[in-house]
């Protein structure tokens, strides 16, 4: 087609029977035809050219990385000076291809830290972090090895919340709209958004080291739910006297708050056609045709990150004076875990786990009240009962076999899911022949996925992916999408949305993030998790 | 403008990129970039309360870092918008610190139109460097 711009006014020209004093103005015509035909011609290319250079940068590192198997990649240890152990990325061929290429520089980054054991893992959704890609899974020996912020993030133990009821959609589709008016009305989302949980100072101090058994003291969970919380809703050892004023400042009003951005409570339906594992679903609750459950996805709020702040200023002041550990990337700052840096870190980031694991089951507390209110009906008639709670953005002490010998490390999943397999520890009695439940979120348009470990996964430190991952910048996703229009289109595709940003919600349309299902079969194909069901959304609160 | 947002950085989050001809021009950018991160039409918010901080840091990027978590906290902390009205940056002696005065007015959710919330500044590139006209500083936000 671009061939035509040139050729067939270049014949016309050339061939008309213009006179010799118009031959000038033709041959002027001619050049200036010409070049904006080749300028035409380049354009089409430069898109071509473009991707030819990206697939060449993942081709070149393509080069060095050794095919274990067709969903796991090994980059070895001689990729980059320091490295200590391998890096190895769970993906399928054209996820490995998509990724970006600061998952390979950060894995491998990762792979250079102290005390490192066994190689620096990357899940399938892994994209650019701070630090850590998001994705990224390590491991270190108590002893010699070291803790950092940047392995966690900022947003620590954002994580997510599955809940069942006993509606179907054909029950709630006339009341989905006064639902999530309702939800939006009673749970604050978006920015600088008070909670709807009173705490004073000294109250949040208590709950941020309490966790989750706060909530039962307090009226606002159950012990089931505790049950069917990851590590029952607290880690142990929080200690609230490692935690700066600002922090508690940022923290004490945010409790029962969703945050924005990403961070959503959504209404979803578990349709019978997209059930694939019948017996694991029916162990986890889902049992009914097209079941109505719910999802919530969101973190510690400012809490979390002002923690994570101050323990990178912490961290960045002693990590080469005191401790010698060469520092190549500011978001990468650690220290030895045994230090008292990092044993001060680790209880106060146990703090802001504990405090999203509050902020998540206060939320499915106002869930409770809203249908009760709305249906006239007690939770416990609507069958409103927690399937799994889960972290994606954590550190801890786990037991895990590696080199052939089971031993405790401390084990960083940053956007990873902990995925523990059938007759695990630390998994409910009752799930222990189905696996630990795993809810990786999609984007708002195409929905999640509810998945359950597997013995394979063992691989993996027993872990999988958290989510879908972004294909494009926020600011590319709003020249795609008017948020009012992209509201408007979900309403008629059977989505109803209430967000306090039109802006944020242009941000979250569903072509900037990846494939969902992509993700989700290559944890499957990789072994490491298993897919039980798909999540079709029909209602979202975003803030 | 002093200051544009940059797309090919920070995938799922906001990067930027200040300008100003002096240090405090180039913070006050700075700031004024993030704050329209949070808020549509900044120059709409009124200027009734204040807040004044002093802060020094070792180093001129970690000072700017310090000064943009600020915004942040304020923000969480006490519901306020804040914009730069006084700034003074002292870097003659290797101890870079500042003195600001901030004002503006608690978050309203009738009058302002927000845009993404910045959860943190982070050190990701971070950097502050002398040009042939003045300043450039470039800042990556969690959102």
């Amino acid at each position: 087609m671009c061939a035509c711009f040139i050729f067939i006014p270049a014949y016309e020209i050339l061939h008309s029977p213009y006179n010799i004093r118009s031959k000038f103005l033709k041959d002027s015509f001619f050049t200036i035809l010409l070049s904006v035909n080749l300028l035409l011609l380049e354009a089409a290319f430069f898109p071509i050219m473009l991707l030819r250079r990206g697939t060449y940068k993942t081709m070149e590192i393509s080069r060095k990385l050794n095919r274990i198997s067709p969903t796991v990649w090994e980059i070895p240890v001689d990729y980059k000076k320091g490295m200590r152990v391998p890096a190895r990325i769970f993906a399928t061929e054209k996820l490995l291809q998509s990724m970006d290429e600061g998952v390979f520089d950060q894995i491998t980054n990762v792979a250079r830290m102290p005390g490192i054991v066994g190689p620096a893992l990357c899940m399938p959704d892994g994209h650019w972090g701070y630090g850590f890609p998001i994705g990224g899974v390590a491991a270190f020996d108590p002893e010699n090895g070291v803790i950092s912020p940047g392995g966690i993030g900022f947003d620590v133990n954002c994580g997510m919340r599955l809940i069942r009821t006993n509606l179907t959609y054909a029950q709630i589709k006339p009341h989905i709209k006064n639902l999530v008016d309702r939800l939006f009305a009673r749970v604050p989302a978006g920015v600088g958004n008070t909670g709807f949980v009173r705490a004073s100072r000294d109250d949040f101090r208590e709950l941020i080291e309490q966790g989750a058994p706060w909530c039962v003291k307090n009226g606002y969970a159950t012990a089931e739910d505790l049950e069917l919380t990851e590590e029952n809703g607290y880690f142990k050892g929080a200690d609230s006297a490692k935690i700066s004023e600002k922090a508690v400042e940022r923290g004490y009003k945010q409790v029962g708050t969703l945050g924005s951005g990403n961070h959503y409570l959504e209404i979803q339906i578990a349709k019978q056609e997209n059930i694939f594992d019948t017996e694991i679903a029916r162990t986890y609750g889902i049992t009914i045709p097209d079941q109505v459950v719910l999802m919530v996805h969101c973190g510690s709020r400012g809490f979390g990150h002002q923690v994570a702040t101050d323990y990178l200023g912490t961290f960045l002041s002693v990590m080469e004076k005191k401790y010698h550990i060469p520092l190549t990337d500011r978001e990468l700052a650690c220290a030895p875990f045994r230090s008292k840096e990092g044993q001060d870190y680790f209880a106060a980031m146990k703090c802001a786990v504990n405090m999203s694991f509050v902020n998540r089951q206060v939320i499915l507390h106002r869930i409770r009240e809203v249908f009760s209110d709305y249906f006239k009906k007690s939770p416990e008639d609507l069958g409103i009962h927690q399937i799994y709670d889960i972290a994606h953005n954590t550190a801890k002490l786990e037991m895990h076999e590696i080199d052939g010998k089971i031993r405790e490390v401390l084990i960083h999943r940053k956007g990873a899911t902990r995925a523990f397999a059938p007759g695990m520890e630390g998994i409910p009695v009752q799930y222990s022949q189905a696996g630990q439940p795993v809810i990786i979120g999609g984007s708002m348009e195409t929905g999640s996925s509810l998945c359950a470990g597997v013995e394979t996964g063992k691989q993996a430190l027993f872990t999988t992916a958290h989510g879908s991952g972004r294909t494009m910048s926020r600011r590319q996703a709003k020249k795609i999408y008017n948020g009012k229009t992209l509201a408007r289109d979900m309403l008629e595709r059977g989505i109803y949305v209430r967000t306090s940003s039109f802006s944020g919600l242009a941000e979250e349309g569903g072509k900037a993030y990846k494939n969902i299902d992509d993700v989700v079969e290559a944890t499957e194909r990789a072994g490491i998790s298993k897919r039980v069901a798909r999540l079709i959304p029909v209602g979202n609160i975003k803030g | 403008m002093p200051y544009s947002y940059i797309d090919d950085i920070a995938i799922a989050d906001i990067a930027f990129r200040a300008e100003g001809t002096s240090l405090e021009e180039v913070f006050r950018s700075s700031w004024d970039a993030t704050l329209n991160v949070l808020v549509e039409k900044p120059e709409k918010i009124s200027l009734n309360k204040t807040k004044t901080i002093a802060l020094g840091a070792a180093r001129i990027d970690m000072l700017l870092f310090s000064f943009l978590n600020e915004l942040v906290y304020f923000k969480d902390a006490e519901q306020l918008l804040l914009r730069v009205d006084h700034l003074n940056i002292h870097d003659s002696d290797g101890n870079p610190s500042l003195n600001a005065v901030l004002k503006g007015e608690k978050l309203d959710r009738r009058k302002h139109v927000f845009g993404t919330d910045v959860k943190a500044v982070t050190l990701h590139m971070l950097s502050i460097k002398k040009t042939a006209e003045g300043w450039e500083a470039t800042v990556v936000l969690d959102v």
